[in-house]
């Protein structure tokens, strides 16, 4: 076998794979959105946009992820830290950290619903406690903040493990001698993490937080699971235009603006934590 | 850090470390605790009867009553969305890694042009909503009788995995020295003998690894399951579409199904994690 085309004949499976299922059914949707009966117009997003819940779906799904995504941020660095610090039980501390990575969303939002039902764990707890006497219904349709409140604990349980194993992974990839230099010169702790560890972790931030932040804006089966309709988001609204409302074209509209969104958020991430060529390590 | 201290240590420093070590295993302690507690609940709520989970106040500890469980596992549709979701993952790990380790292969050992051009394309896939992708996808299905069957989703859930597969195997094979090959050419290997006896064998590990990751992506996943099944529909494509009218021990006992082997699985990959996600990145 001619020696130049073997890695070609290696690439094309996976290639034409990606372009019949990924390239493909993009430029469908994205032509999907821009037309209504075979004739182009904006009527779609129109549509869309004038939906009484869009301005609700919109704000509930920036506001969950730019709550949700700091403080997975936190969490991960610090589990991260405590992972390639601890010198027993490391591995152990690893596999429990990294469980919810292998939960899916809606069995994360059932999780949380067996707390925040009005006959789950919370209210046995805070009845027990005496601090009250009859059941709060948490995820009534009245209850919108402690809904929002459930959704965003649910996250923050569930996607904070994606997070840590890639800062795990980066921080292994810092040499030990910096620690070690920085310890000799007096530097404690805390000074070693901020002066050290954060800017050599710069390439694994950027990508946990790129990866986060498309996945907060897809989040629907943990809202689902909890909230019902009573707290809309993009995804959410998408697949009732698909199924509830039988609009393909609008659903194929919701679809270009997570996109949007995705791709915008992508590129800004991109460009704030863009690394420098000379300073990778 | 090193056992052994370089400068003198004091006393006070000694203690101050004594006292960073335990509070670093406290807090790891309280983490675990975080993530582990909400999993007993749920559990606790699937091995208790129908009754105790919509009874007030609760207990902590599971009564061992099979009723929910056994509720949930005669309930019209369950067994069926169970087998869907196996064989859906299934051939979307076979998929994924029939077409990613190649894929994988190929960018860690060759030179080529256009290979910025296909890393470029499997590193966008990763920005992109790609469940959102079932909505085209149904119709063109629908043309090519391909809509409402397993390879139909698994086609999707493949474009899912695929672009890890490419990058774990890419990771795995780059972490094999080339000179191993090279010396079972000079040994008489063909190319590909080389690969099938010294190559995969010790790759072997991580493709299984990354094919039990293939399958937990699409066991979890739930929209394009919701979208691209009516009648054969996976566990969780299931469990959503009666998440309004099913009762709560139905739901609670269909959440520890998809919990079980997430947490099985995610043992199984523990030592790859990194090869996954971590350096995979770069």
């Amino acid at each position: 076998m001619n020696g130049k085309a073997l890695p070609y004949l290696l690439l094309m499976p996976a290639t034409l794979f990606l372009c019949v299922f990924f390239l493909y059914p993009f430029v469908l949707v994205a032509f999907e959105a821009v037309t209504r009966d075979g004739a182009f117009t904006f009527d779609n997003f129109r549509t869309m946009a004038g939906s009484w819940k869009f301005p609700a779906t919109v704000r509930n799904t920036l506001l969950l992820a730019a709550i949700v995504v700091p403080i997975q941020l936190a969490m991960a660095l610090l589990m991260a830290s405590i992972v390639s610090r601890l010198e027993t039980g490391r591995s152990a501390a690893l596999y429990i950290f990294a469980i919810p990575l292998g939960i899916s969303d809606l069995a994360a939002g059932l999780i949380w619903l067996a707390i925040f039902d009005q006959s789950g764990f919370l209210n046995t707890l805070l009845s027990g406690l005496g601090i009250v006497d009859r059941p709060i219904m948490f995820l009534g349709y009245q209850s919108k903040l402690t809904i929002f409140i459930a959704v965003a604990l649910a996250e923050i349980w569930r996607a904070s493990a994606i997070m840590m194993v890639i800062l795990v992974a980066g921080m292994g990839l810092i040499p030990k001698e910096y620690y070690e230099a920085a310890e000799v010169f007096g530097a404690g702790p805390w000074k070693r993490f901020v002066r050290i560890t954060l800017p050599l972790l710069r390439p694994s931030l950027q990508t946990a937080i790129i990866l986060r932040v498309i996945l907060a804006f897809e989040v629907f089966a943990v809202v689902a699971a909890l909230g019902g309709t009573n707290l809309p988001v993009l995804m959410g609204e998408t697949y009732n235009w698909q199924f509830t409302l039988q609009d393909r074209n609008v659903a194929a509209a919701s679809a270009l603006l997570i996109l949007a969104i995705s791709i915008g958020f992508t590129l800004f991430f991109l460009r704030v934590l863009r690394v420098p060529k000379e300073a990778r390590i | 850090m090193s056992a052994v201290a370089e400068a003198p240590v004091t006393a006070a420093t000694a203690d101050a470390r004594k006292a960073g070590d335990w509070l670093l295993v406290a807090t790891a302690i309280l983490l675990s605790v975080w993530v582990l507690l909400p999993i007993y609940l749920l559990i606790v709520n699937a091995l208790s009867s129908p009754d105790e989970v919509t009874s007030f106040p609760k207990r902590f500890f599971p009564s061992f009553d099979f009723g929910s469980l056994s509720f949930f596992i005669n309930f019209a549709g369950v067994a069926r969305a169970l087998w869907n979701s196996v064989l859906v993952a299934t051939l979307t790990m076979i998929l994924s890694i029939g077409f990613g380790a190649p894929a994988g292969y190929a960018l860690s050992r060759f030179d080529f042009p256009g290979k910025g051009a296909f890393r470029f394309l499997v590193l966008m896939t990763r920005a992109f909503p790609l469940p959102l992708l079932a909505l085209p996808l149904a119709v063109m299905f629908i043309r090519t009788g391909l809509d409402d069957t397993a390879i139909g989703l698994a086609l999707v859930h493949t474009t899912l995995a695929l672009p890890f597969a490419v990058l774990i195997t890419f990771s795995l094979f780059s972490g094999i020295p080339v000179e191993l090959e090279e010396v079972a050419w000079t040994l008489g290997c063909t190319r590909w003998q080389a690969f099938r006896k010294v190559i995969l064998p010790l790759a072997l590990p991580g493709i299984a690894a990354s094919a039990v990751f293939a399958f937990t992506i699409s066991w979890n996943e739930v929209f394009a399951a919701a979208v691209l099944t009516i009648e054969n529909r996976t566990l969780t494509a299931f469990l959503l579409q009666s998440l309004g009218e099913s009762p709560l021990y139905l739901k609670f006992a269909g959440g520890a199904a998809l919990v079980v082997p997430a947490l099985i699985f995610i043992f199984a990959v523990r030592k790859y994690l990194f090869a996954m996600w971590g350096i995979a990145n770069r």
